[in-house]
């Protein structure tokens, strides 16, 4: 399934909630253009939720190690929310979950954007 | 033992996806568990995004030739571009801190993490990569376990 992208806003905080695949050709370009089009806009807070994604391939991870550098060079964050499984399992075993702020709650990740 | 199947692609994305597809089958068809399918698939499609797009960068004139055997013992996919070759030895450990921020290079280390044997073959042109993955003998284990407990009375 390619990968659907629905925005909205939270106090602040602007949720990407994100549903299929985000792989080369597939999702990777999507997610890359959703993200420059946020820090484009001026937007700081930005938060992932992965709860619908169930395959990340090594593209889509570097698509999101992309969108937290880019966010960071302009002074804005981006967070991860609810991640499948096998999506947290490919964090781990790549190490990126030492990189991203994760959580499995909407309204505490919300709360930890300052 | 099961036939193996061999397939000629062109350097595209969608000869990715018949990789992908091809691998899911093979491994439903050897009985893996879900966890081990996706490892399969996913090993697969990493090698042939690495032989699309690194390997043969996507050149019309090129082919991507793609293996897939159950030998009995275990399942095996071939994946072989014909492109500049690989040196796996040259790549950047995606693992190390000052690598970690990439946003590329992780495909063979998962390709790795997730078979038991990856081998690599130079074509001059091209690089193949054999993908193994060890099938459990069909209930030894049950049976051992049987053994032991009959043992044990």
């Amino acid at each position: 399934m390619a990968l659907t992208i629905a925005s909205r806003e939270v106090d602040g905080v602007t949720v990407l909630d994100l549903s299929g695949r985000i792989t080369l050709g597939e999702g990777s370009v999507q997610l890359r253009d959703a993200i420059r089009g946020l820090i484009g806009k001026g937007t700081k807070n930005i938060l992932l939720n992965l709860g619908k994604v169930d395959y990340i391939d090594s593209s889509g991870l570097g698509e999101l190690v992309s969108a937290y550098t880019t966010a960071k060079n302009q002074q804005a964050e981006v967070k991860l929310l609810n991640l499948t499984k096998r999506v947290h399992d490919l964090l781990q075993l790549t190490k990126l979950y030492t990189v991203f702020d994760v959580k499995d709650d909407e309204a505490s990740s919300i709360a930890s954007f300052k | 033992m099961t036939g193996g199947l061999t397939l000629t692609l062109n350097s595209t994305m969608e000869s990715v996806s018949q990789v992908e597809a091809a691998a899911g089958r093979l491994a439903a068809e050897a009985g893996l568990d879900e966890d081990e399918r996706f490892h399969v698939t996913m090993a697969a499609r990493e090698a042939a995004v690495n032989a699309v797009l690194h390997g043969n960068e996507y050149d019309p004139a090129k082919r991507v030739t793609a293996k897939f055997e159950n030998n009995g013992a275990a399942l095996v996919i071939t994946i072989a571009d014909q492109g500049k070759g690989l040196d796996p030895e040259t790549l950047p450990d995606p693992l190390a801190p000052e690598n970690l921020l990439r946003g590329t290079g992780r495909g063979l280390f998962l390709i790795r993490s997730f078979m038991d044997e990856v081998n690599f073959r130079q074509l001059h042109p091209g690089t193949e990569l054999t993908l193994i993955k060890h099938l459990k003998p069909p209930g030894k284990g049950s049976i051992q376990r049987l053994t032991r407990g009959l043992g044990g009375v």
